[in-house]
């Protein structure tokens, strides 16, 4: 979709009148500049980073350039339990989050349409937690919930549930709430049970919010390294990907293999992402 | 458009007692309403007047607070919307966006369950001539083959009672004459029980055998088309279904067949009305007649006892309308009197402050059943076109 909206504003750039595309090109400035700034420029320093030999003498974090591929095979080697363990703990927050997160964008957008004030109370409460810090949010959770608990797969899984609810709920919501409930009306109207009506009517077309929410979810639960790490809600035994990205970067300095990491992560995110989204029909969202 | 496979007779619906009240307002009072068989019933007003209440009523998409929907005698009132024999071609169509046109249709028969949906689709899409863009999505559809799906999309399930809510509304005028004959015609091939609900008041009087005048709630009068227009029984009726212009006068005496009245304003034109053609037959009353139905003079017509004459009065505007001229007179003690002559001759033949008399025949004069000075705010002003300007807002 955006690229045919590109190709069609470009046409129109062609046939106007030479000094409009200077305008044009002075208004996406700012945006290519962005993009060339944060984007670009920190991937192609990522990746030839992950490319680079250890410096002669083998000092911490003393590295040259070079073109070791196998960097990559000892990232895999060496570390996919973690990258594994990432994308379950992501897939099971993002079920159960969904889960708990339809009913309630469908209360806040179907149920309660016509009730303002009630509508923009519950709002409010979804989004309230994002005043306050995720760190501080999840060190509350650490006191409150029990010792036993923390440090196992269920309380990371709990705690990535927790933190990305409203990024679920928010889409769908905006779905939901733009549902035309005539077309409900409709549905019963030909015969269809009120759950018929939910799962031919209701939910494809909300599926966008439940595509979009699931994604804006699932990709920072998979790269996610404040819950699962020792000082929050997990353990040696529940690190994720972005534990060991972290620690390599940070603790061991172990700058190519954190880089190759994380390219292989961006690497992972993008194909389960184009699966799922190829899968689900909703391709509009790419 | 020949197609018979799709032909059944539709059941008679039948209103006992319904009533409507929401938080703050009534918006049905004690509707009884009875409807054959087979047949195309209008139920008309303007907006508000809870006629698209009674329709959501009868297809059970709103609860009554009072009284029984009854349809082919079965008491369906309990009933879930999903499990009446009805259906319902909606004022947005309320076509399913995420379906193909043929899905969209084929939705009603797969939910009962009915063999080969897929061949019964595209039947019906035949029917209103759209077969050919079955697979397409409802957007890519233009707004008169929308509405076309939309009926398809009901008919097709051969509902008891086929309810219509302004299907019409979002058409323009030219497109808007093409359905209304189209809907006509099918309604005559597939024998179904039409109720067709409209503001629109040329709509309802070229379509439906019967047409309901729908006015707060209440039903102010049921009958064939014709019948309405030429013996309205209330002010509502007189200036919703066409245009009407209403005098008051003082009813002074009469014989079998007729009723004698002089004008409550004084002035000494005697107005007859026939004793069948009007509600109230004393003291002070409302008599109408219609546009059309008057004629002007250059001079004072003899007297004639089967003839009402007013006048003289002076032309104050003259519209051409092309098949019609539209004069507007000012009569002392009535105000503004509307006539319209058919243009016989080329051109008009009355001009503007000309003094005319205006006549018309007995027969054609109605008594009405409410004192149009209670209502004063119903003028001839009060046309369909103000109304249906306000519904459309």
């Amino acid at each position: 979709m955006a690229f045919t909206a590109f190709s069609q504003s470009a046409k129109v750039v062609d046939q106007a009148p030479k000094g409009k595309s200077w305008i044009a090109l002075i208004l996406l400035a700012p945006g290519i500049a962005y993009m060339l700034l944060f984007f670009v420029a920190p991937f192609i320093q990522l990746a030839i980073t992950s490319l680079q030999a250890p410096a002669e003498g083998h000092g911490i974090g003393q590295y040259v350039a070079g073109l070791e591929f196998i960097n990559y095979w000892t990232a895999i080697q060496q570390y996919w339990p973690q990258l594994v363990r990432a994308f379950i703990y992501a897939v099971i927050a993002t079920i159960i989050g969904l889960l708990i997160s339809y009913p309630l964008a469908y209360l806040l957008g179907v149920t309660l349409r016509n009730r303002a004030m009630l509508q923009g109370i519950l709002l409010i409460l979804v989004v309230a937690p994002f005043f306050i810090s995720m760190l501080l949010r999840t060190l509350a959770w650490k006191s409150i919930l029990p010792v036993e608990f923390i440090g196992t797969d269920g309380s990371v899984i709990f705690g990535l549930i927790y933190n990305f609810i409203p990024f679920m709920v928010l889409p769908m919501f905006a779905s939901l709430q733009a549902l035309d409930l005539r077309l409900v009306e409709a549905g019963t109207d030909l015969y269809a049970s009120p759950v018929t009506v939910f799962r031919k009517v209701t939910l494809p077309l909300s599926m966008p919010g439940v595509v979009s929410g699931t994604l804006l979810s699932f990709i920072p639960m998979s790269g996610d390294f404040v819950v699962a790490s020792r000082s929050f809600l997990g353990s040696t035994d529940t690190a994720m990907i972005g534990n060991v990205i972290e620690s390599n970067f940070l603790q061991t300095q172990n700058y190519p293999m954190a880089a190759a990491l994380s390219i292989i992560l961006m690497l992972a995110i993008l194909v389960i992402v184009a699966t799922y989204v190829r899968r689900s029909g909703a391709e509009d969202l790419l | 458009m020949a197609n018979h496979e799709l032909k059944q007779s539709g059941a008679d619906l039948r209103l006992t007692g319904i009533q409507k009240r929401f938080p703050g307002f009534t918006a049905i009072e004690n509707l009884d309403l009875e409807i054959p068989a087979g047949s195309f019933f209008a139920l008309l007003g303007p907006s508000g007047c809870g006629k698209t209440t009674t329709l959501r009523v009868i297809a059970g998409l709103e609860d009554p607070t009072a009284g029984q929907v009854l349809i082919g005698g079965t008491d369906v009132t309990a009933l879930k919307p999903h499990k009446r024999p009805v259906n319902t071609v909606f004022q947005s169509y309320a076509l399913f966006p995420h379906m193909s046109i043929l899905e969209n249709v084929a939705f009603g028969l797969r939910r009962r369950k009915v063999g080969d949906p897929v061949a019964k689709a595209h039947e019906a899409l035949k029917l209103v001539e759209l077969d050919h863009v079955s697979d397409r999505k409802p957007a890519q559809l233009s707004g008169g083959q929308q509405q076309r799906v939309a009926l398809a999309r009901a008919i097709v399930n051969r509902p008891a009672l086929l309810l219509l809510d302004e299907p019409l509304g979002a058409l323009d005028l030219k497109l808007r004459r093409q359905m209304q004959q189209e809907l006509k015609q099918i309604q005559q091939e597939v024998g179904l029980t039409f109720l067709h609900v409209t503001h629109d008041q040329e709509e309802a009087m070229t379509m439906a055998d019967t047409v309901a005048v729908m006015n707060k709630g209440r039903i102010e009068q049921m009958g064939a088309p014709e019948e309405l227009y030429e013996l309205p029984k209330t002010v509502f009726v007189a200036n919703f279904l066409g245009q009407s212009n209403l005098l008051s006068v003082d009813v002074v005496g009469g014989n079998d067949q007729a009723i004698h009245a002089t004008l409550a304003a004084g002035g000494g034109s005697r107005i007859s009305v026939a004793r069948t053609r009007t509600e109230r037959d004393s003291g002070t009353i409302t008599v109408g007649v219609r546009p059309e139905k008057l004629r002007m003079h250059q001079t004072a017509p003899a007297e004639d006892p089967g003839i009402n004459v007013i006048g003289p009065g002076r032309i104050t505007d003259v519209s051409f309308i092309g098949v019609s001229t539209q004069y507007t007179v000012d009569v002392p003690g009535i105000g503004n009197v509307e006539v319209f002559a058919q243009n016989l001759e080329a051109g008009p033949v009355g001009h503007l402050d000309d003094e005319v008399w205006l006549s018309w025949l007995v027969e054609h004069t109605f008594g009405l059943a409410d004192d149009h000075l209670e209502t004063g705010a119903l003028t001839t002003e009060f046309s369909t076109q103000v109304i249906a300007a306000q519904a459309a807002e």
